[in-house]
Order: structure tokens, then sequence, then C-alpha cells
């Protein structure tokens, strides 16, 4: 199939490119930009005018509930949200259920994912066996079969001894650790430790739970090499160590949810459950700090943090409830907000969720040069709208951002040069997402 | 939306009693002056009013109490309400039974009040948010959030013997990081612009910024009792030895139990509370806990008013059972 998507503006933070101009695509690869490949005679054209073409965006943290909770949500329902968001890439943990620690569960997840056609579906294999902390996961085996990163899955390695031949073992495969710092006593909470956790009765989850484990980690990387990513930071002083350590040449990197960006603990006033997720909200200065580590490159990428739920699991007074928000639905929109507020350029934005992620994974992707996989993003940056449950395509509809007024209208979404989505309501101005 | 939009009715009447935080001076004299009225109904001989005639109160224990409850079950028997206690803690939550199905149950069973006790912050205003609008909520304690019938019984007791709230000294000692009593006193006393306001504790029993809440903190009780009118202590659960916040009850004792000798340390005619069940040589002495300055009791009676006031209040008969019947 030859497609041609005309007339554009083409954002490629990889190349740089900023401008008016037609991206050229024959079956899975771009062909050409501006100018048409020799006798390139299209199949389809894809009228682009006034809006942002990009490459297709690449999230560090998905949660498709499948194997294991299918009562949730399931790759094929998860994979679709993700399509309808422009999103073309998901990296999924692994603590489902079964444990991503073995060959046959990567291989049931690309055959699942595969079967569905919607999106690519990555795994991070296991770092420990049944991520228990204990002895180490295959991580050899589960390198073949395709993981493209190992990972504790949130789930913290408390015996530093383990942690340590973990990350030396995975160096060995040239393997990617992905580290989400909790300490597993201090981080037995709520809430963030602070004036809101302490008026409404919630216990607190300090900063320290999560920089003392990143001070950890940092001294493990420090002596062994090793390249460690750091998953969901959520504090001012998270970003400062790591801003640090990158400075001092570490081979680290760390991503930030979304929600981060836009929520604070203040929100939790009301017991709201939707706004229950670990690690918790924190304070204004800590979403100011995360917002500035964007834009400093300290944060690599933005992440949703997808955690779709069934409506019963946040149905029960606060504390009951499970934690996370269903976030890829939002994660385009809630990331050009922080263009449309200035917060951001446009630029460094998609550079967040395109070649940002795809670094970290080590992965050619998250680009639109010519040969590169032709998975494209075409959005209508200015449209505004009122984001209502109905709109959420993901099965779980747990976000605290119904009602929000959002930027940003994915149009086509196209995974391997086809067109896995299209805005199927164009006249429908107010439906933003 | 916070407790405070949905706890009241749109003309700011409660309708349900949630928490006593974002409440005004007057929601909590109205709360005082009708138990006022309602407490000489234990004297009388028929210790009973028809308010709630024909009226179905349900208290809902998802945690275990015995002062509670049945001051509550008290409280609306002679309001001559029809009642029942479920002790949920025991029964259907066990067989994993959501908390919105047991609620449905009840619900169904038509009923027109729930008091409810239990063990998460939020849990009153999280069934408050879930019941038909006829049914008024009762909140008997959530987790560490709140226990405002407490705080309103405390605040009562003190009214009783020292009105002035602005010129009141105020200390309550102990265990402020778990207790939704502290929390809820602090915010009762507040509001009636009680003057001195203070909390004694070893910092691992303070919750963080405590001192927003618009407090004094004191870590030795030596200095925090100084000239105070009021020595609120607070119950120390055993199990919080366990969780490395206090070496022992000896120590605890020795440092911050109240005792004849720092009693002398206040004004001369400080009266002594506790929320009770008082654990006697832990966080209070015997001779204290019985002795002349003590409360304890009187606090225990004077629930009841205060319950039948606040129970009267969200179904909407202040003023008839205010004044008509007592």
């Amino acid at each position: 199939m030859r497609i041609v998507i005309q007339g554009g503006r083409v954002i490629d933070p990889t190349h740089r490119t900023d401008r008016v101009a037609d991206l050229f695509i024959a079956d899975d690869k771009i062909a050409g930009l501006g100018q048409a490949p020799a006798g390139f005679i299209p199949e389809q054209v894809i009228d682009a005018r006034r809006q942002v073409v990009c490459p297709g965006l690449i999230d560090l943290c998905a949660r498709l509930r499948e194997p294991g909770q299918e009562y949730k949500a399931t790759i094929a329902s998860e994979t679709a949200a993700a399509a309808g968001g422009g999103i073309t890439t998901l990296v999924c943990p692994p603590d489902t259920d079964p444990p991503i620690d073995e060959p046959a569960v990567i291989e049931w997840i690309r055959r699942r994912a595969k079967a569905a056609g919607q999106a690519r579906v990555l795994a991070l294999g296991a770092l420990t066996h049944r991520l228990r902390g204990e002895r180490l996961a295959e991580m050899a085996a589960l390198k073949e079969s395709g993981c493209v990163g190992v990972s504790d899955g949130g789930r913290p390695i408390v015996n530093t001894r383990v942690l340590r031949r973990a990350l030396e073992y995975a160096a060995t495969f040239n393997l990617t650790v992905f580290l989400t710092p909790v300490d597993p006593e201090l981080g037995h909470g709520l809430a963030h430790e602070g004036q809101v956790a302490t008026r409404m009765g919630l216990p607190g989850v300090p900063a320290a739970a999560e920089t003392g484990m990143i001070a950890r980690d940092l001294e493990l990387v420090r002596d062994l090499g090793v390249r460690v990513h750091f998953g969901r930071l959520s504090s001012a002083r998270s970003v400062e160590l790591i801003a640090r350590a990158r400075a001092e040449g570490l081979p680290v990197s760390a991503d930030v949810a979304v929600h981060s960006l836009h929520l604070t603990d203040m929100d939790l006033v009301g017991f709201d459950s939707r706004c229950h997720v670990r690690p918790p909200l924190r304070g204004l200065r800590d979403k100011d700090a995360l917002r500035a580590g964007l834009a400093s490159g300290a944060l690599s990428a933005i992440c949703s943090d997808h955690q779709p739920h069934e409506p019963d699991a946040k149905q029960a007074p606060f504390g009951d409830t499970e934690p996370g928000i269903s976030g890829l639905d939002t994660l385009l929109s809630l990331s050009l907000h922080l263009a449309q507020a200035g917060v951001l350029p446009l630029m460094t934005v998609i550079e967040r969720l395109t070649c940002g992620p795809a670094q970290i994974l080590g992965l050619d992707r998250g680009h639109l040069g010519v040969g590169a996989t032709a998975d494209v993003c075409i959005f209508d940056a200015e449209m505004e709208g009122l984001l209502e449950s109905a709109y959420l395509r993901s099965r779980g509809q747990n976000s605290p951002f119904i009602g929000w007024v959002l930027p940003g209208q994915v149009t086509h979404t196209l995974l391997e040069g086809r067109v896995v989505y299209q805005r199927t309501r164009p006249g429908k101005v107010s439906l933003a997402l | 939306m916070s407790a405070l939009s949905i706890q009241l009715d749109p003309q700011g009447r409660l309708r349900h009693f949630l928490t006593v935080e974002g409440l005004t001076r007057r929601h909590l004299t109205d709360i005082l002056d009708t138990a006022e009225s309602l407490h000489g109904v234990a004297e009388r001989r028929v210790k009973k009013l028809p308010t709630l005639h024909g009226k179905t109160v349900v208290n809902l224990f998802f945690e275990a109490s015995t002062r509670t409850r049945t001051t509550f079950e008290l409280a609306a028997k002679r309001l001559s309400a029809d009642v029942l206690t479920l002790n949920i803690a025991t029964s259907s939550a066990v067989k994993g039974e959501s908390l919105l199905d047991t609620l449905r149950n009840i619900e169904a069973m038509q009923c027109d009040m729930f008091v409810v006790r239990h063990q998460q912050s939020g849990a009153a205003e999280f069934i408050a948010r879930h019941v038909k609008p006829h049914i008024a909520v009762l909140n008997a304690g959530d987790g560490r959030h709140a226990h405002p019938t407490q705080a309103m019984l405390d605040v009562f007791t003190i009214r009783r013997h020292k009105p002035d709230f602005p010129n009141l000294r105020v200390a309550i000692v102990g265990d402020i990081l778990h207790s939704r009593v502290a929390r809820s006193l602090i915010h009762a006393l507040s509001i009636l612009g009680t003057g001195d306001l203070r909390v004694i504790a070893p910092r691992t029993l303070l919750p963080t910024q405590v001192e927003n809440l618009g407090v004094q903190v004191f870590h030795r009780l030596r200095e925090g009792l100084r000239d105070v009118d009021v020595v609120v202590m607070l119950r120390l659960q055993r199990e919080r030895m366990e969780g490395a916040l206090l070496p022992s009850e000896q120590e605890f004792f020795q440092q911050y139990g109240l005792t004849e000798e720092r009693l002398a340390l206040a004004h001369p005619d400080a009266m002594v509370m506790h929320p009770g069940p008082i654990n006697r040589g832990v966080e209070i002495d015997s001779r204290v806990a019985d002795g002349p300055r003590s409360v304890i009791l009187e606090q225990v009676t004077n629930g009841i008013a205060v319950r039948m006031a606040i129970m009267s209040i969200t179904l909407g008969y202040q003023a008839r059972s205010a004044g008509e019947d007592a």
C-alpha cells in the first residue's frame, strides 16, 4: 500500500523537522518527505492540512490486564484504545498473571497483540523469578524471545544483594533494567505525606520512600555501569537525583506518568478514588519540578501508566480501592495541554512521547526518517473538547480527567503503514477524544 | 466535591453528619443547644421522646465498638426510633460482599438513617454519596479521618463547665497521628474560637504539618500542660508498640502519662477528658481517671444527648424536639 499524507505540519524531533510537507509511505516504511520518491503513485491520500503529523507514540508503561485480569481489560480492548490515542507501541510490565518470567508468556502476548492488530505490544521480562525478588529470572531466554528490557514490575527488590546481581546479570545480556523506585515499608500508605493527608486522615507516603531507593540504586549503577531506567517518578527531589546522575554521565534515564504533571494531592479532597494512584499524587512543587524535569531533559519520557479497572475496583472507601488511572485515551491530549499552557514547546512534548522512549528502549523507532517503520500519528492540535466517559475507548473508565476540556484530537493512526484508526465522525467538533 | 458540600443541603442545613471540618459556629451551637434541651430527658421517669417515632435507624459497624455503638442505640431509642445494629466486621464483609451491595440490601429494608463506623478514612462520605437521597448518614468514626459526634460531645462537656471558648486553653495528649477524635476535636474547638489549642506527643505520634490545623505543638508534657483548662487524653492502642512508634508502654507513661503530679501543672480547676476506653497506667493514672477533675463518665452520659440532637437535626426535627417535647 502506498499512502501520501498531504499538507500536514510534520514534526519529527529526531531530525529536528517542523515544517509543512507531504509524507510518503510505501508498504510498511517511510518512503519520503516533501519530495515524492521516483515513480510513487499513491493508492490512498490522507488530507492532513491544519494537522500535525508525527511519529506514532511510544508508551513505556501500560497494563493491558492480559493474561490474568481479563475482567478489567484485554489486549484487544486496550490496543484499540491505544490506536485511538495515536499510540503505536506499548510496553507492558511483567506483573501479569502469570508474570512474564518465561518465554511462553511473551509469545502468548505477541500472538494476542498480532491477532488484534491495533498496536505493537512489547514486553518487559521479569528481573526475578515470579517477581519475588529472590532469585534471578531466566533473562537470557526472555531476551531471545523478544523482551525489550527487564523489570520488577512495580515491586521493589528489597534485597540489595539480589538487586546487584540481577543488574549485573541483565547487563551481561545487554538488557536495560526498568525499576520503579519505592521503599516497601515507607511506601506503605495512601497519599503524599503532607497537609492534605494529615487533614484527610490518610496514611502518608513520604517522598523519601522514592528518593531513598533511587539513591541506593544509583550507587549500584555507579559501581556496575549498568543501564537503568526509573519509571514513574513523583517527587521534585527524585528529578534532582536523576538530573545529577545524568550530568555525571551515569547510564540512567527516567519517565513520568502524565497524570503526575496535572494532578496534586489536593485532588484527593472528597476522597476521589479515581485519584488513588501509586506513587501518590504529590504537592504543587513536585508537579512543577516534574514539568521542569521534562523541559530540561532530566526526564526523557512521558508515559500513560495505564491501569484500567472495572467499576467495582473504584467503588469503595478510598483505602479499599485499587490504585491506578486509565490513561491511554488521554496521554496525547494531556501532554499537548503542556504545550498549550506554554510549559513545553510542542517539539519537546512530541519528543518525550516518541524518540525519547524509543531511545530508552534502544529501538530504531519513534521517527519519520526515510526507511523507518511507518508508525504515524496525525492529530489536530488546536481542537479542544470536553472529555466524557463515552469517548474513552479503554475498557477502564477510571479517569479523573472526565469533565476536563482538553486539546488534541487524533484523526489517523498508522501502524507499519496501515491505517489502524481513523476518526469516523469528523463533523462532531466538540468530541475531542 | 468535598464532604462539606455533601453534608449540607442547599439551604446550608445538615443532612448528613460526616465531619466537623468546614461547618460554621452556628451549626455547632445549634447542635449544642439542642443537646442541652435534650439533656434532661434521661432524668425523666419515661426517658423517651416521640421525635423519631416510625423512623428506622441502622447502625452499620464495620469496626468493633462498645461505647459509641451503645450510645447511638440508646439515643435512637430515646427518640422512639426503631434501631437495628449490624456488626458487619463479623458478618457479610467476611463473605466478600462489597460495601455497596451491603448498603443496597439494607437500604431495601426502608431505613431512614445509617450510623456508620468503618476502618477506612472517607468511608462515611462514600456511603453518603451512594445512599438514596432521603437517608441521613452519621459518621461514627472513619479511619483516622473524623469522629464528629465524639468531638461534639467533647465540646458539649467542655461548654457545660467552661463556656468561654476564647479564653480557654486545651491540650490534647497522646496518639494524634492515628486519632480521628483528635482531628475532629481540633476542628470543633477551632470553629468555636478556642484561644489556645495544643497537642502534646512525641514526633512519631504526630502527623506531618499538624500545626497547619491551627494547633501549637509540644513534645514535652510538662511544658504543654502549663496552665491549661482542659486536658484531653487519647487512647494509645497497644499494637502501636509493634510499629516501632514507641519503645515501650512504660516509657510512654513516664513521658506522656497523666499523673496527679503532672496535672498540678495545669490550671487548678482543669478538667480531664478521655474518649475511652482508657488504658490505666498507659496514658492515664487511675487516680486521675477516677479523680475529682475527671469528667470521663460525664462524657459518656453527654454522648447520648448530643447524638440525639444530631439525629434529630439531620432528620429535620431540630426546632420541635428542642422546644416542645423537652
